[in-house]
């Protein structure tokens, strides 16, 4: 028996950097204490944006390591910058909230850094096992992250919830991904793409069943609709920065891996997954539109707000062109620096020592705090998708890309949502420009926070400006991808 | 594949054999008994009294916290057993291998004992 | 080979069986020894296949330890399980049709059984002849070598788990006196004993 070689682990350097840092940090926390918890914070900070460093300076070329199920390519890196620059934001924004919030542990910011692992593992999934294993991984850390504040019953209930139907959807795609590895005889990416080139074979119905199971199990993870029950009350009930995080890098993580599968290994089969994409793009932005018009809390609001993206995003997978993910990839980028914002600016959102949640608390904040006030319509009204801003490019490539794949009324329907959606972010800014002042917020919000909301806030009015190296970027990201 | 299966045959038997005893002591007690059946026979009996309260109460979490943490530790040495059998195959790699996972479980028991989780106060 | 058949009836359906009782029976402790039986036949199954190493790792760690602590919760736990089930009637259609649903497919699949020889090739370690290679062996060679990459994340998954439930249930107790050994053991006498001169007559 020859033994095995020993894999190249230069490719997943990033990975193993921040799973030894997340250790580390662990050891630090643990000697020092909850006294440390600012400290280990401001450490993962700086283990991330080396693991940024190191991704960005990884081999631009498309390669694979661990027997095949590890890739690295211009998609997985566009993917892993995002996820990374999400998890830096959040790891920020957490920390003045987990200190006044009596919640300061220094296991949250090590659980955010695993976390941040398993949605690096899930980008570079080129295996359904490998696929598996890094949402486990992801999920496992978020279901703890969700419950983290565990006197409160709201944030218990919310963690319980989140586990249960994460649990449940896992079993969905373990189901898909069984049926699919039954019928192909491989649970290799490639392997089930040469299935359609090679053998060209009609894809037979166990694989459509199975491939039907694990979109299921994905779609969970966007909480795109039917899957979305999950969202609103775990977005309600969670801490705040929680919420941030779970907005921010998983959605990311989870569309791209989606992205990825129906891409890469089930290419042949496009015609067929075309049509469960489409429905759940529709029912995602009809019903995130819909239901977020009677929110009064803003948190619950972003959770709606967040099925509608989603819903906007599959709009460019639908069309299953290299446009297609290139608009889904330019979409996400936005999506990741409006919500960075918002839930910044809702993290500022506190009234003599509490932190308040409600839409009200908002009115008259053109008055009190012109300032954040101004920010926060900048970036309510992109992710209305009003141009000039940002968010509306995203959804002008998307639907862009819809029309070049003939799905005009997937097209046209997303602009109808897009309009209704509009509504309740205007609402917000009616709120706070036209209500009667309420309570002013507590001032200063921190020289982080001011930071990251003018960063994110200006990076939303100026994309008009200069499009042209994130279009570069995505673009060469997408090619990476299509075979 | 034969060869396999007949290797577990005593054991197929010795279920077989405690099947029948089982079922046929049940049986052998159901018919050569007299029965009277009673409610009062199966009701608890707590010397006399009727029950004050259920059989269940609330426990403290800190049982369910040990129970949790065996079972990670029994999963990681279901690990040990294929690696310990060819570790002459895998050689250098396959231990090192090993090693790392160990030492990341490691830190993890390391983390429990710093933080008291393994006291029972 | 007429045996194994039977075996494998038998199994199965025990499984189905128990996995019935394990959701309708009335006593939750009943359930929970439902379920074990339906793991030592699923066990049995595992080792009709040839998975030997499974077989033995379903008893050692579902049976020994996960069930164990199911019947632990079951019994210690202070809830209501005849409310808890009260819904389950109402329930009971739309589950039904799930899982009809569920059959249907299955039905589909198996009449539709492609097998495609030319990915197999391509991907995949080579099955070793079982009766060359023990399934411990077999297993043991590809684990820790060539899935060291799905080796690793597996302990990055139980560290996850360690440290959530150690978040999520430790609690601190305040105004425990706990024994620490170490101050016990670092004690000196010059700590504890103070010599004093008395002279005789004067008392302290």
């Amino acid at each position: 028996m020859p033994q095995a070689p020993v894999p190249d682990i230069l490719p997943a350097l990033p990975e193993i950097w921040l799973a030894v840092a997340a250790m580390l940090l662990l050891m630090v926390g643990a000697f020092r204490g909850n006294a440390s918890t600012r400290m280990v914070s401001w450490l993962a900070v700086v283990a991330v944006a080396i693991a940024f460093v190191l991704v960005l300076s990884g081999s631009k070329e498309t390669g694979t390591t661990f027997a095949g199920m590890f890739v690295v390519d211009s998609f997985s890196t566009f993917a892993k910058e995002l996820i990374l620059v999400g998890t830096a934001a959040t790891l920020v924004m957490s920390m003045d909230y987990i200190r006044r919030e009596g919640m300061e542990r220094f296991e949250f910011p090590v659980l955010i850094l695993l976390a941040t692992i398993g949605m690096m593992m899930m980008v570079s999934a080129n295996d359904l096992i490998s696929l598996y294993v890094g949402i486990e991984l992801q999920s496992l850390a978020l279901y703890v992250i969700a419950a983290f504040k565990r006197d409160t019953l709201k944030s218990t209930e919310a963690g319980l919830k989140y586990f249960v139907l994460g649990a449940l959807s896992s079993g969905m795609l373990l189901y898909g991904a069984s049926l699919i590895y039954g019928f192909t005889g491989s649970t290799n990416f490639e392997a089930i793409g040469a299935l359609y080139t090679q053998a060209g074979q009609e894809p037979s119905i166990g694989l459509i069943v199975g491939l039907v199971f694990l979109i299921s199990g994905l779609a969970f993870k966007v909480s795109a609709v039917p899957f979305h029950m999950w969202t609103p009350d775990v977005y309600e009930g969670a801490s705040t920065p929680a919420t941030a995080f779970f907005a921010i890098a998983p959605k990311v993580a989870a569309m791209t891996l989606l992205v990825r599968v129906l891409i890469a290994p089930f290419f042949g089969a496009v015609d067929d997954w075309q049509q469960i994409i489409t429905l759940i793009a529709i029912l995602s932005m009809g019903y995130g539109a819909f239901a977020a018009l009677r929110q009064a809390n803003i948190k619950r609001l972003m959770a709606y707000s967040s099925i509608g993206h989603m819903g906007f995003a599959l709009v460019g997978l639908a069309a299953g062109t290299e446009q297609g993910v290139q608009s889904v990839l330019i979409y996400l980028l936005i999506y990741l620096v409006m919500n960075i914002g918002a839930f910044a600016a809702i993290l500022t959102m506190r009234v003599k020592g509490q932190m308040v949640e409600g839409i009200d608390d908002l009115a008259g904040l053109g008055r009190n705090n012109p300032m954040l006030a101004l920010v926060l319509a900048i970036l309510f009204f992109s992710l209305a998708g009003i141009p000039p801003l940002a968010g509306f490019f995203g959804k002008f490539y998307v639907f862009l890309a819809a029309i070049d794949a003939q799905l005009y009324t997937l097209a046209v329907l997303g602009v109808l949502s897009s309009v209704v959606g509009a509504y309740y972010y205007l609402r917000i800014i009616k709120v706070m420009y036209f209500d009667e002042p309420a309570e002013s917020f507590e001032r200063p919000i921190g020289r982080e926070m001011t930071l990251i909301l003018g960063a994110s806030t200006l990076f939303t009015a100026f994309f008009v400006v200069f499009p042209g190296p994130f279009l570069a970027w995505t673009q060469q990201a997408a090619a990476a991808l299509l075979p | 594949m034969d060869d396999l299966l007949r290797e577990y045959l005593p054991i197929m038997i010795f279920i077989g054999l405690v099947v029948v005893l089982g079922v046929v002591f049940i049986a052998a007690s159901f018919f050569a008994v007299e029965q009277h059946p009673d409610a009062e026979k199966l009701s608890t009996y707590e010397c006399g009294f009727e029950p004050f309260e259920d059989t269940r109460s609330r426990f403290d979490v800190r049982f369910y916290l040990v129970a949790l943490l065996f079972i990670i530790f029994d999963l990681e040495v279901a690990f040990l057993f294929p690696w310990a059998v060819t570790l002459g195959d895998t050689g250098v790699f396959g231990f090192w291998s090993m090693f790392i996972f160990l030492g990341v479980l490691t830190v993890g028991f390391v983390y429990e004992w710093k933080k008291g989780a393994l006291e029972w106060e | 080979m007429i045996l194994s058949a039977i075996a494998f009836y038998v199994f199965a359906a025990i499984i189905i069986a128990s996995a019935v009782l394990v959701v309708s029976a009335r006593n939750p402790v009943h359930s929970v020894f439902f379920l074990i039986l339906a793991f030592f036949n699923a066990a049995g199954i595992f080792v009709l296949a040839g998975a030997e190493f499974l077989a033995m790792i379903l008893v050692i760690v579902y049976v020994g330890a996960v069930a164990v602590l199911f019947m632990f919760v079951v019994m210690m736990l202070d809830i209501n399980f005849v409310r808890l089930r009260e819904g389950f009637l109402q329930y009971l259609p739309v589950g039904a049709l799930v899982g009809i649903i569920l059959l249907i497919e299955l039905v589909f699949i198996v009449t539709t059984q492609v097998n495609v020889p030319e990915v197999l090739a391509i991907s995949g370690a080579p099955t070793p002849n079982i009766s060359e290679v023990t399934n411990t062996h077999a297993l043991g060679r590809l684990i820790y070598t060539r899935y060291i990459y799905l080796f690793q994340a597996g302990g990055l998954i139980l560290l996850v788990a360690m440290i959530g439930a150690i978040v999520l249930t430790l609690r601190e107790r305040p105004g425990v006196r706990k024994q620490r050994i170490s101050d016990q053991v670092g004690r000196s006498r010059s700590d504890s004993i103070e010599i004093k001169k008395v002279s005789p007559g004067n008392g302290i």
